[in-house]
């Protein structure tokens, strides 16, 4: 567990002493949810529809802008095979990876959206929601995301290919995400969302530091 | 380990499954035409009028066993990639790879045609349904298997990445199944069922299953044509190779 948390540190430690990749991704995700009303129109009733949706693609993308930069810094100078070598298990290392990556890609996007849905016209229960279904959300989109950047490590067109890869993996977390806020303004209640969300999280937080780790050995070979 | 097993595991090899399959291809295409025949003739001919749908249900008998293979398919790559994940056997990986463009196909065909039934049943090319929406993940699965297969040049590499991928995509295959359950919209709920009676003609039913063996047939004579290709082409640096070309 001590490699586990240092491994936390280490990459917190990385990403503040280079701050604007992190903010880049905020940035990123505050102007694209800034964009849609501009391409819309004002029409507070039709925002508030589409809120929940606009909310959640723009925090898949904002991830998805993260995740090349998971392990291509390790791979280039060699800390990922040593990574590799220590005695402790590299999926544990890895797990320590993908809980890093979601503090500083995934958790500003939780904290930012109430914010963000206030534009929207959202009222505050149905921003406790969006909250809660993002809190939940974000780190599997994480950790599915962690499977697509080992997998296209060091491959030609890698951010591209990632995105083939990876979007089309986070639809059931789109759907429900933002079904759960849909759902609570139609007064259908976000429990059954929400669940299943959190359903889909504690099976990803099983399979996927396994399924990134055996990618990862293989693009190490 | 008695004389059968081995008999069997000989056929793992690229060069010992090279001239079997070239046999074997021909069995399934003159399969694939007889199933499709009859399969065809039953839907054109002898099924009758939907009181419904008219004769506009008629393209069912194309877009259903092309669902069914989409479907299956990913379940054969997957079975194929995780295989060769385990055994480490070469040929496993080569299949996987020639499944996946006809599994592609066959799911694009099947959102072609579902979209040229639902213009006149439910007036939309489209709609934002569980099913067509799992259906069109799944064609999305298949283009990212493939590119990811592009992407790699080792071809070693290429097989494991791509298991890994299909592996993780075949928890999409559940998805697509239950959808209908999960989310109850527009798409009506699947006719045939294991439990109970299909409620649908018989003849209908004949055609059906006629349609999906021709189908299997068509599918398994493309796949092993593709893996015969990509056996030449990654064992290329072999001797037999030059012989069984020349």
């Amino acid at each position: 567990m001590n490699a586990f948390f240092a491994t936390v540190r280490r990459d917190l430690l990385l990403a503040l002493r280079r701050k604007s990749e992190v903010l880049t991704a905020v940035f990123f995700f505050v102007i694209v949810t800034s964009l849609f009303p501009l391409g819309i129109g004002p029409e507070p009733v039709l925002l508030k529809k589409i809120a929940p949706g606009i909310l959640w693609v723009a925090a898949l993308l904002a991830t998805l802008l993260g995740l090349p930069r998971l392990f291509a810094a390790d791979h280039v100078d060699g800390t990922l095979e040593q990574m590799a070598l220590s005695p402790s298990s590299l999926g544990l290392l890895v797990a320590g990876k993908i809980l890093a990556h979601w503090l500083l890609c995934g958790l500003p996007l939780v904290l930012l959206a109430p914010v963000l849905g206030l534009q929207f016209d959202l009222d505050a229960p149905a921003l406790g929601i969006l909250t809660l279904a993002l809190l939940l959300g974000t780190p599997l989109l994480s950790l599915i995301g962690a499977i697509g950047a080992a997998l296209t490590l060091g491959v030609r067109g890698g951010g591209v290919l990632l995105a083939l890869l990876v979007l089309p993996l986070y639809i059931p977390a789109l759907i429900f995400g933002a079904g759960a806020v849909e759902a609570h303004i139609a007064g259908l209640g976000a429990g059954g969302h929400l669940s299943l969300l959190a359903a889909m999280l504690a099976l990803a937080v099983f399979f996927a530091p396994w399924a990134t780790t055996a990618a990862l050995r293989i693009a190490l070979e | 380990m008695n004389q059968s097993i081995i008999q069997w595991f000989r056929f793992g090899s690229p060069q010992a499954f090279y001239p079997i399959a070239g046999r074997m291809i021909p069995w399934f295409w003159a399969a694939a035409a007889a199933f499709g025949i009859a399969g065809l003739w039953i839907s054109f001919f002898v099924a009758p009028t939907d009181a419904q749908q008219g004769e506009g249900y008629r393209i069912i008998f194309v877009h259903v066993p092309a669902s069914w293979m989409s479907m299956f398919l990913y379940l054969i790559m997957a079975f194929w990639a995780g295989l060769g994940l385990a055994l480490n056997t070469r040929l496993s990986g080569m299949m996987a790879q020639a499944v996946a463009p006809t599994g592609a196909l066959m799911a694009l065909l099947s959102l072609w045609t579902g979209a040229l039934w639902g213009k006149p049943m439910w007036g939309a090319w489209w709609v934002w349904d569980a099913r067509l929406t799992s259906e069109l993940i799944l064609f999305f699965l298949y283009l990212g298997f493939m590119a990811l297969q592009a992407a790699i040049d080792d071809p070693r590499r290429a097989d494991k990445a791509g298991a890994i991928l299909a592996l993780v995509g075949v928890v999409n295959i559940p998805i697509i199944y239950f959808s209908v359950k999960w989310w109850n919209t527009l798409h009506q709920g699947s006719t045939i069922n294991l439990t109970k009676a299909p409620s649908m003609a018989h003849t209908m039913l004949w055609g059906m299953l006629l349609m999906a063996l021709c189908f299997w047939m068509y599918s398994i004579a493309v796949a092993l044509t593709r893996v015969r290709a990509i056996i030449l082409e990654r064992e290329r640096h072999t001797d037999w190779v030059k012989h069984a070309v020349e």
